[in-house]
């Protein structure tokens, strides 16, 4: 039983427990699944442990325990330098999810905090697991206790936005699905690592359309959970429904699994697809990065902005990871990072203009800085963060992604920037609208301060948004030297093609750009 | 051939469930002619449970000393054992399941029971037979059975249709299978399933693979009827919502498994030698019963009907799994409608826990508000419809996957595909269900909802568990049915 074994289990133990808690002691509920939580993130920063100095290769904390016989199914995790910040991203946000919940969730507690805690167990999961079908299962897992989290504590439209959500990630995972079938098929394991061996060494060979198509099936479950447009349109909705807890995971980590996925499995198993079709995910991205930003910018329903504004900040994402340079691709996980903690902040801020004034609508607002300055002060570095202003976090993912994208191609980082002048458009103008002007008596009798338990969740966020900012160097190594593995990963497979590929090595050669 | 003809006690030992099953079928036939007629009999369940319990063993002691008995007629194998307890474990939750029904029906009676037993006896002699004439006999033993127990609750007009149409249209499709039978009888000269392969293997007999074809197609469309795979689905919505609650929940897992069991004894023992005149058809079937069935329940408001289009659905994925024509085909199947059974006899007995007196409330609507009225109940109602979906760790799922995986081996792309995207639409109605328990307010029908009986609760913990370990810890199951899986002898 390893460190990272009680990460993952801890939740799931925390979420059995939860359903034995009586229905009518709600408070008992909310402090003992902050106390699950956090207990859970203090346990997983000792993950950082091996990474702490070193850049270590290969995974670790690994367990490799088998599960079930026929076929033979694993039960393999570990963790690298990709998925440790993404696992700590995880147990960082849950118990700040628990604490804006506090008041905000009032009936049905008990399943509430249940769903939120067995959502942790199944997001980390996600990010540890290196057997390809528990990887599905943790992929699947999580998506319940979100569909029950917009379904039941969600707006008006929550049933709509559930249902959509479950339907879309459920339509792209069976396709997954059959191709993980069909890898196990041909590689006669599931085992990750062992598949990613086979094929730099060229044991297990796909012609050209096998891979085109194994690669699609991997693609386009990973791009609805990103999303990448046009798959997108089930975000607006699941965010503008999803009770705060819920925007913040979803958007903070749910998307991540997307972006996760490809640059675990996509890329590395798939490289020669993965390269000969980055040109149109590229071009897919930044329309993303473009339209988002557009779209958001005349959004009257302040989560919809935000919504929005993940599409294109998820744009930048597939964009550096699909630039096959190294910047690119560290840029990219950054963002990851980023993204989680500056759009989570902005979807609890919302969160709680909408507990005071109880609506999300613009309109209702302006002047909310005459009656709660901090409020608009946390905002506004918040805000600050999500446009990228340099020290702050955004700037140094962007900057590494545009920096990739140019050296791939200088077209792409040109018409992504366009993204970021943009994004500073329409959140600013939200600033402006939102705080500034005159406050009407309505709005100042609704409106008050930020309160103790407030501070407690947003001040690790604004931490963090200046750590990321300012230290980039604490948290880049790891990620880089995973990096490093995937690019070489992904150029390993395309020159062996090369080498020794038969039909297929024409078409590879002929659309893979040498960079 | 010796001169006595009285068969060594061995091929007794073989059909011990058979012969348990019937005596104890009798037996509560004489005690409830014993008893007065206007007491309550709360014997009669238990003596029931107590036969179907002893009937597993049965299937047990029968397993220990496998082989054929009865001159070739029957078969005690891995395959046979594993459908034997299947549906004696389907007779046995649908007991528990009835006890309150019944009792809140008033109509607790004798002969439910009785024809529980008979019921199940026919679907454990379809599962060990090794012959054409067993397997119409048990064939009939089981459909004689169920279509009275359709009809049990006889000043019910939901009732008396649902069993006349279920009559009617079965013993059509059972002539069919007949004819088959004699068909293939007139082709081979044997009726024995093993002898029906070496004859269509022996090529010196020249016989027409177009004949064969053909007694393949006529027994197809009796086995069909049973599993309600299109063309032959159109009964199973008007007669599952029509019959009681847990006689619904009964047919759609012991006669489907049972009859599933023959499907791929007889296509894959028999007719394996010419399997690739069946198998397009097989493939044309399997497809369309996935198509018909999930998208008819799309826009079902009724639960029972939308649970019988679901089945059909599911009927589906196993033709897929039939149609892959494999030994791993065939463990798939096994194991799938294991699953099945239990997440299935599961939601039907969570509808007639909730549907209460005279089926009031069997609209998807009427379960508003479950969640949070009835916890346990609608996280078990919960489980079942994850599983149907095929969400990981039920057994659903691994069901699914098998199922997919053994069409892949079988390079069976585009149905796997076609199957996989089906359960995606399939997510929908199912979801609708949750939705109305967790995310609609408590209507009428919630609210002065009673406890859970004792019976009722024995049946839905008993099939959310099976469910869920099918779905954590496959294996067990997996391996025996993957033992179990060689029919082509």
């Amino acid at each position: 039983m390893n460190l990272l074994n009680v990460v993952i289990f801890l939740p799931l133990a925390g979420f059995l427990g939860l359903l034995f808690v009586p229905k009518d002691k709600p408070q008992l509920t909310r402090v003992l699944s902050l106390a699950i939580a956090l207990v859970t993130f203090v346990a997983s920063l000792g993950l950082i442990g091996p990474y702490w100095f070193a850049s270590p290769q290969g995974f670790q904390f690994v367990t490799n325990v088998p599960w079930i016989g026929t076929p033979p199914i694993r039960y393999h995790v570990g963790l690298d330098g990709l998925s440790l910040w993404l696992v700590i991203l995880s147990t960082f946000l849950t118990p700040i999810c628990v604490l804006i919940s506090w008041k905000h969730i009032d009936r049905r507690v008990k399943e509430f905090y249940a769903f939120l805690i067995l959502l942790e167990f199944g997001l980390v999961g996600v990010f540890v697991a290196l057997d390809l079908f528990l990887f599905y299962v943790f992929w699947e897992v999580s998506l319940v206790p979100m569909y029950f989290l917009i379904g039941i504590w969600g707006h008006d439209r929550r049933i709509y936005a559930a249902v959509k959500f479950f339907l879309y990630t459920m339509a792209g995972s069976v396709l997954m699905l059959a191709a993980i079938i069909y890898l196990y098929n041909r590689a006669g394991t599931f085992d990750y690592t062992a598949i990613l061996a086979m094929i730099s060494t060229g044991r297990l060979g796909f012609t050209w359309i096998e891979e085109m198509l194994l690669f699609l099936a991997f693609f386009v479950a990973f791009a609805i959970k990103v999303p990448l447009f046009p798959l997108h349109t089930w975000l607006p909705d699941a965010h503008v429904e999803a009770p705060t807890a819920g925007s913040v995971m979803l958007a903070s980590v749910m998307l991540k699994m997307g972006c996760y996925g490809l640059i675990r499995f996509c890329i590395p198993l798939f490289p020669s697809a993965a390269r000969a079709n980055a040109d149109w995910i590229v071009v897919l991205a930044i329309i993303g990065i473009i339209y988002g930003a557009l779209v958001a910018m005349v959004q009257p329903n302040m989560k919809k902005l935000v919504a929005y504004s993940s599409v294109s900040h998820l744009g930048f994402v597939v964009l550096g990871v699909f630039s096959f340079t190294q910047q690119g691709m560290d840029g990219a996980v950054y963002q990851m990072l980023n993204h989680g903690i500056s759009t989570g902040a902005l979807f609890m801020l919302v969160g709680m203009l909408y507990e005071r004034r109880h609506s999300l609508e613009i309109e209702a607002y302006g002047g909310v800085s005459t009656p709660a300055p901090w409020l608009s002060t946390v905002f506004l570095i918040t805000t600050l963060a999500s446009i990228g202003l340099p020290a702050l976090n955004n700037f140094v993912g962007e900057f590494l992604v545009l920096q990739g994208a140019a050296v791939a191609n200088f077209t792409w980082a040109a018409c992504a920037a366009i993204g970021v002048i943009l994004s500073a458009v329409y959140m600013l103008w939200l600033y402006q609208r939102t705080f500034f002007g005159r406050a009407s008596d309505d709005l100042t009798h609704h409106m008050f301060d930020l309160k103790g338990r407030e501070w407690v969740a947003l001040l690790p966020m604004l931490a963090m948004m200046v750590w990321m900012g300012c230290f980039s160097q604490s948290f880049l190594p790891p990620i880089s030297a995973q990096n490093v593995k995937i690019l070489e990963q992904s150029k390993v497979g395309v020159d062996f093609r090369v080498q020794h590929g038969g039909e297929s090595v024409v078409v590879a050669k002929e659309t893979v750009h040498v960079r | 051939m010796s001169g006595n003809f009285a068969p060594p006690i061995a091929d007794y030992v073989r059909i011990l469930p058979e012969i348990v099953l019937a005596l104890f079928g009798t037996l509560i036939m004489l005690l409830e002619a014993i008893f007065p007629e206007d007491r309550p009999k709360p014997i009669l369940p238990w003596v029931t449970v107590g036969g179907l319990c002893i009937a597993l063993w049965g299937a047990v002691m029968a397993y220990l000393s496998p082989g054929t008995a009865f001159s070739n007629m029957v078969i005690v194998d891995g395959f046979a054992t594993f459908f034997r307890v299947l549906v004696i474990v389907v007779g046995l939750l649908t007991i528990f399941a009835s006890v309150s029904y019944l009792r809140q029906e008033r109509a607790n009676a004798g002969e439910y029971y009785g024809l529980i037993l008979f019921s199940v006896c026919g679907q454990s002699l379809m599962a060990a037979s090794n012959d054409l004439i067993l397997v119409f006999i048990g064939l009939e033993i089981s459909s004689i059975a169920t279509y009275i127990l359709a009809g049990y609750l006889r000043d019910d007009k939901r009732n008396n249709e649902a069993a006349l149409k279920y009559f009617l249209l079965g013993s059509f499709a059972t002539a069919f299978f007949l004819y088959g039978i004699a068909w293939i009888y007139g082709i081979t000269g044997t009726t024995n399933l093993a002898g029906i392969r070496l004859a269509l293997l022996n090529r010196d007999l020249g016989i027409s693979v177009t004949l064969a074809g053909t007694a393949a197609a006529l027994m197809f469309v009796g086995m069909a009827f049973k599993v309600s795979a299109v063309p032959f689905q159109i009964w199973a919505p008007d007669v599952y919502q029509g019959a009681p609650a847990p006689v619904s929940a009964f047919m759609s897992a012991g006669p489907k498994a049972a009859a599933f069991a023959i499907l791929l004894r007889i296509f894959v023992t028999a007719f394996g030698p010419i399997s690739d005149r069946w198998i397009p058809y097989l493939w044309i079937s399997a497809l369309l019963t996935m198509i018909v069935g999930n998208f008819a329940a799309l826009s079902q408001s009724n639960i029972k009907r939308l649970l019988a289009y679901s089945s059909i659905a599911h009927a589906g994925y196993v033709l897929v799994a039939v149609t892959a024509h494999s030994e791993i085909g065939t463990a798939a199947a096994m194991f799938y409608l294991a699953a099945y059974a239990f997440m299935n006899v599961g939601a039907f007995a969570v509808v007639s826990y909730f549907a209460r007196q005279g089926e009031r409330f069997v609209n998807v609507d009427d379960l508003a508000g479950l969640g949070f009225k009835r916890p346990m109940v609608a996280a078990m109602m919960t489980i079942f419809l994850l599983s149907m979906i095929g969400v990981p760790l039920t057994g659903g799922f691994f069901g699914k996957f098998y199922i997919f995986k053994a069409a892949l081996d079988s390079n069976l792309v585009w149905l796997t595909v076609l199957g996989l995207l089906n359960s995606a639409v399939a997510a929908y109605y199912y979801l609708r269900v949750i939705v109305v328990m967790y995310m609609h307010e408590a209507g009428d029908a919630t609210s002065e909802i009673g406890p859970v009986s004792p019976g009722l609760r024995v049946a839905m913990w008993a099939s959310a568990l099976g469910t869920l370990v099918l779905g954590i810890f496959p294996t067990l199951v997996l391996n025996f049915a993957g033992q179990s899986s060689t029919l082509g002898r």
